[in-house]
């Protein structure tokens, strides 16, 4: 709609003018699509003049960009970056200190994403990986100029896994592109079996879903195929694998899943 | 969901515009939302109202315009228009559905001066 003479379906307040009156529509691309010339179609200069311009922008379009950056200087040195979703509590940190356990000498490195403390970096470090925590204040989500910040303080070897521990969230992380690879989400069996029908955004975003403290299922009535069924109704194409960071049941398959990644991973960039 | 980042990327958005563009008031603009996209409009305007203050925004109208949600059926490969996130296929009735539109959140265009 023109502001200025009030042509298509808007309305026009305190405005009049003539019908000789001129004005130009330019529908480019990322332009000014609409330029309204004065009120009588003079155009003086200093006079206000109202304009259209057509954006279609992505609201999210600067997160993107610095999510851009992060990717190109992770695929630098072949480094696999999972961002790891859930909500507080499903159990990501210890699934995370067991599962540098099992990478042993493996290069890896973490960032820690929370509102408050280093309590989970310091969990991290306590394994010997490096770890970098980012306290987000009353933020509830990272994004990719937070990862960015934090990148400048890892060190990244050839064929690092870099994890990035999310704000406990399953809401907003889902909308934020970080640079990562995938989206890895982490469920606990306590939570729920219809927590993806809950938040469908994240597990339709994940590619994989990790069933988090199945030792304890027994004791709290838990469905687990319904729980999977429920995953892929919101996204079909996911992979579900049951694990315990507790007993370290299905973390054979967990780790067997990050390497053929990584290895998925080099051969894309050499192969780019 | 997080309505006031959001606002904080649409006025960093219209801040870039305005120097790029030369202009000092927006009087209008127009989002483009789409329907799988977790915002809650309500959220999302009262937010704005907040966020522009001190900008080029201040006291901007907005207004919300839904995009449709889309999804792939795994059943009968059609690409198929659906409100609901958990709708079987209009076309088959099948319930594998993989959401391929309706996370857009855009800014479409600004009235300035």
């Amino acid at each position: 709609m023109c502001n200025v003479c009030g042509c298509g379906q808007g309305t026009v307040e305190g405005h009049s003018h003539d019908d000789s009156h001129h004005h130009h529509h330019h529908h480019g691309e990322h332009r000014d699509i609409h330029y309204g010339t004065g009120a009588a179609g003079v155009a003086v200069p200093g006079m206000s003049q109202d304009r259209l311009i057509e954006l279609e922008a992505d609201i999210l379009s600067k997160n993107d960009a610095f999510a851009a950056a992060n990717r190109t200087r992770l695929a630098a040195t072949g480094t696999l970056a999972l961002n790891l979703v859930s909500s507080p509590g499903s159990g990501k940190t210890s699934l995370l200190v067991r599962t540098i356990e099992r990478l042993g000498a493996h290069p890896v490195a973490v960032i820690e994403g929370d509102q408050q403390t280093t309590n989970d970096a310091d969990r991290i470090r306590a394994t010997g990986a490096p770890a970098v925590q980012v306290n987000t204040g009353k933020g509830c989500h990272l994004d990719g100029q937070m990862v960015g910040h934090a990148l400048d303080h890892l060190p990244l070897e050839q064929g690092t896994v870099l994890f990035i521990e999310n704000v406990g969230n399953l809401v907003c992380p889902a909308g934020f592109d970080l640079g990562e690879d995938c989206k890895v989400a982490i469920l606990s069996v306590t939570e729920g079996e219809d927590k993806p029908l809950k938040y469908p955004d994240m597990f339709t975003a994940s590619r994989l879903a990790l069933l988090n403290k199945t030792d304890l299922a027994p004791h709290c009535d838990v469905d687990l195929d319904l729980y999977e069924a429920n995953l892929r109704r919101v996204n079909p194409e996911i992979e579900v694998q049951r694990v315990s960071a507790r007993t370290g049941e299905g973390l054979d398959a967990w780790i067997t899943w990050l390497n053929a990644r990584l290895a998925a991973k080099q051969a894309e960039d050499t192969a780019a | 969901m997080h309505e006031m980042a959001l606002c904080e990327g649409i006025r960093g958005i219209i801040q870039d515009q305005a120097r790029a563009q030369n202009f000092s008031r927006v009087r209008r603009l127009r989002l483009e939302i789409g329907r799988f996209a977790g915002v809650q409009k309500e959220a999302l305007a009262f937010a704005f109202d907040v966020v522009m203050r001190g900008s080029e925004a201040e006291g901007a109208e907005l207004e919300m315009l839904d995009l449709p949600g889309r999804a792939v059926c795994y059943d009968c490969e059609a690409e198929v228009e659906i409100d609901d996130r958990f709708a079987p296929c209009p076309r088959c009735g099948g319930g594998k559905l993989m959401p391929t539109g309706g996370s857009e959140m855009r800014i479409l265009d600004m009235e300035v001066t």
